[in-house]
């Protein structure tokens, strides 16, 4: 959110020589106002959630809501259990894309436009009808466990997952490294692992933050499932202490945008680590 | 293949101990269709060992399907392929030992240059020390071993090109694949490159086929050059013969510059510009058919003399260093052109009627082809 406002701010600098001119006087006044509008929506949202979970019982500032969070009843098990799924599905999810994608993309290009199409169902498809269908046919083995929440979530990880891992697919030229590898000697499997994944390393942190997004956020089907996930318990307990849920709320919304921030910058140092290499 | 010790730089000439020669390549009946597209249409070769022979063609004459059925990338319809007499169906690409060089990007963008050359031998299972010390030798062969941490994107197209030759040698492969690894180099490279690959090709001896659509990179860097037209092989010959008697007409004006000159077939030969001159190669015998005539600028040559084979008016001049290539209009619309020593024509003005005598003792003759008169074969 903070990058949103941020990216349009340096736009926003017009050359000194430029200042002063009656027409670009004119466009900087529109784009403060759009700045202001957009700005605006996201923040005061986040303000008010941010000022209601520090506002105790008689209208004083106190940190109660969230010094509180730990000792809730349910917090910890939601939580544990969102993470586990957030685990298993992008496991899940890795398994099967990541080889799909690198055979479709190698063997048969010409089915590229269909699996485009097939992975976009899930979104097409309302989670509603989705959760409902498997629950009519999952087997009863699965049917009592949480797991089959992060079978369900795969479905839904697919369409992201698939579109980074093409966009990373496009941007190098698969067929020559593969090639190049297999006659150095390497077998499918080292070549995957050494040449193919490596080389992948964005589209597969952009598709691991979207999937581990996507299950921490995930509330209908939880919900139906009836299982106490992560965003279940927030709606459960804001009947009980709606100042306590706007902090976990809070808490969650820039625990992501850390966790997004540590990847990304792990993903920066790794490709500085590589230029360093390159001076010594 | 032995390598030699550390060098602060690439000595080309030092003279390199080959343990072993190169496999030999017997290519038999080669067929591959891609839907109605025929790419190989019984594609025969045998190749020595240690030789270097050139497969050159216009793009879709199946010279890539070739090298890459025989890096073992692409499947037979029908057709051997066989090194040192094994025949290599059903061996995957991963087990047939050949190093291939690509026409470009083919590095692996998240490793070194050392690292991208030991990788084959990483894959053979040899040991880190012992495949960074071989690593390094094949860097230092190609003249890189200062680039040795520098990764593919900090590295020139011909740099990235040199660890690519590097890494292919580094596993001392039955068979050296290059297809077309200079197309992408800008010509100053390109020339370098070229002279470094023939000459340490020459000191490990290793068998290479060289694919190329650029007829000069064939004749000057091949033992033998196989010209292939439509999946199959037009002629296979040194680069001399092939230039100087090619077998086919499209041999003779994919290779070289070649005019077309109208003639009329007789009994006993040709005659082109008022001369009878010997036929050789497929041409039609029966007499009274007209045919064009194919002969080079340098197998041409100008005379103000009388009785020339052809008179006409020099149209244009072009300086190529020691010869000078002529153009002469001869008759009703028939440009030929004519190479000469540069000193000879420095004097001669456009405009200035000149005789054209032919110096072949024989001719090659293709079907007659309204109205072009000469065809300057791709230079690249």
């Amino acid at each position: 959110m903070v990058a949103l406002v941020a990216e349009p701010l340096d736009e926003l600098e017009v050359p000194a020589e430029e200042e002063g001119t009656g027409k670009h006087r004119r466009i900087r006044w529109w784009r403060g106002i759009v700045l202001f509008a957009v700005g605006a929506y996201f923040i005061i949202p986040f303000y008010a959630a941010l000022r209601f979970s520090l506002e105790g019982s008689n209208g004083k500032f106190t940190l109660s809501a969230f010094t509180s969070i730990p000792s809730q009843p349910g917090f910890g098990a939601a939580f544990a259990l969102s993470v586990r799924l957030a685990v298993i599905t992008t496991v899940i999810t890795m398994v099967l894309m990541v080889p799909t994608a690198v055979y479709v993309h190698l063997r048969v290009p010409r089915l590229r436009r269909l699996f485009d199409g097939i992975t976009v169902l899930p979104i097409v498809i309302p989670p509603v009808v989705l959760i409902v269908g498997v629950l009519q046919v999952a087997p009863t083995v699965l049917k009592g466990t949480p797991d089959l929440l992060a079978l369900v979530y795969v479905v839904l990880a697919m369409p992201f997952v698939y579109r980074s891992l093409d966009a990373g697919l496009r941007a190098i030229d698969l067929k020559t490294l593969v090639e190049a590898s297999r006659s150095l000697g390497g077998r499918w499997s080292s070549t995957l692992l050494r040449v193919v994944l490596p080389n992948l390393r964005a589209a597969l942190l952009s598709a691991t933050i979207l999937t581990v997004a996507l299950v921490l956020g995930e509330f209908t089907m939880a919900s139906l499932d009836q299982y106490q996930t992560f965003p279940v318990w927030i709606v459960n307990f804001e009947q009980d202490d709606a100042h306590v849920s706007t902090a976990v709320s809070l808490l969650a919304l820039v625990g992501t945008w850390l966790l997004l921030l540590l990847i990304t910058s792990f993903d920066r140092r790794q490709s500085r680590r590589w230029l360093r290499k390159e001076s010594r | 293949m032995k390598v030699l010790g550390n060098r602060a730089k690439a000595d080309w000439s030092a003279p390199l101990p080959a343990e072993r020669a190169g496999a030999s390549v017997r290519l038999s009946g080669l067929r591959r269709s891609f839907g109605p597209t025929k790419a190989l249409n019984g594609l025969s070769l045998d190749i020595a060992p240690g030789e270097l022979v050139a497969l050159l063609g216009p793009s879709g004459c199946g010279k890539t399907t070739a090298l890459r059925v025989l890096a073992g990338f692409e499947t037979l319809d029908a057709g051997h392929v066989l090194v040192d007499g094994q025949d290599l169906a059903g061996t995957p690409a991963q087990k047939r030992d050949m190093g291939m060089v690509f026409q470009s990007y083919s590095l692996f963008p998240n490793m070194d240059a050392v690292d991208n050359v030991a990788f084959g031998l990483r894959m053979r299972g040899h040991a880190a020390r012992a495949r960074r010390d071989k690593a390094g030798e094949l860097l230092d062969l190609v003249g890189l071993a200062v680039e040795a941490k520098k990764f593919p994107h900090q590295m020139s197209g011909g740099q990235q090109q040199r660890v690519a030759l590097a890494r292919a040698l580094a596993i001392e492969p039955r068979v050296l694949l290059l297809d077309e690894p200079l197309s992408a180099l800008d010509a100053k490279v390109r020339l370098q490159l070229r002279q470094q690959i023939r000459s340490l090709q020459q000191r490990l001896q290793t068998t290479t086929v060289f694919v190329t659509h650029d007829q000069e990179e064939a004749l000057s860097i091949a033992d033998r050059v196989c010209v292939m037209r439509d999946g199959r092989i037009e002629q296979v010959d040194a680069p001399a013969d092939l230039y100087a008697r090619p077998a086919t007409p499209f041999v003779a004006e994919f290779v070289g510059t070649m005019n077309r000159i109208p003639g009329v077939t007789e009994s006993g030969g040709v005659r082109v510009l008022g001369r009878l001159l010997a036929m050789r190669g497929e041409g039609t015998t029966n007499p009274g058919v007209p045919v064009d005539v194919l002969v080079r600028p340098e197998a041409l040559s100008l005379s103000d003399a009388p009785g020339s084979d052809g008179r006409g008016i020099v149209t244009n001049k072009t300086f190529l260093g020691a010869v000078t290539r002529v153009q002469v209009l001869v008759e009703d619309g028939l440009g030929v052109q004519v190479d000469q020593p540069s000193e000879e024509v420095a004097t001669l003005a456009l405009g200035a009627p000149v005789g054209v005598f032919i110096a072949a003792p024989d001719v090659l003759t293709a079907e007659r082809r309204a109205p072009a008169a000469f065809h300057e074969a791709p230079s690249n």
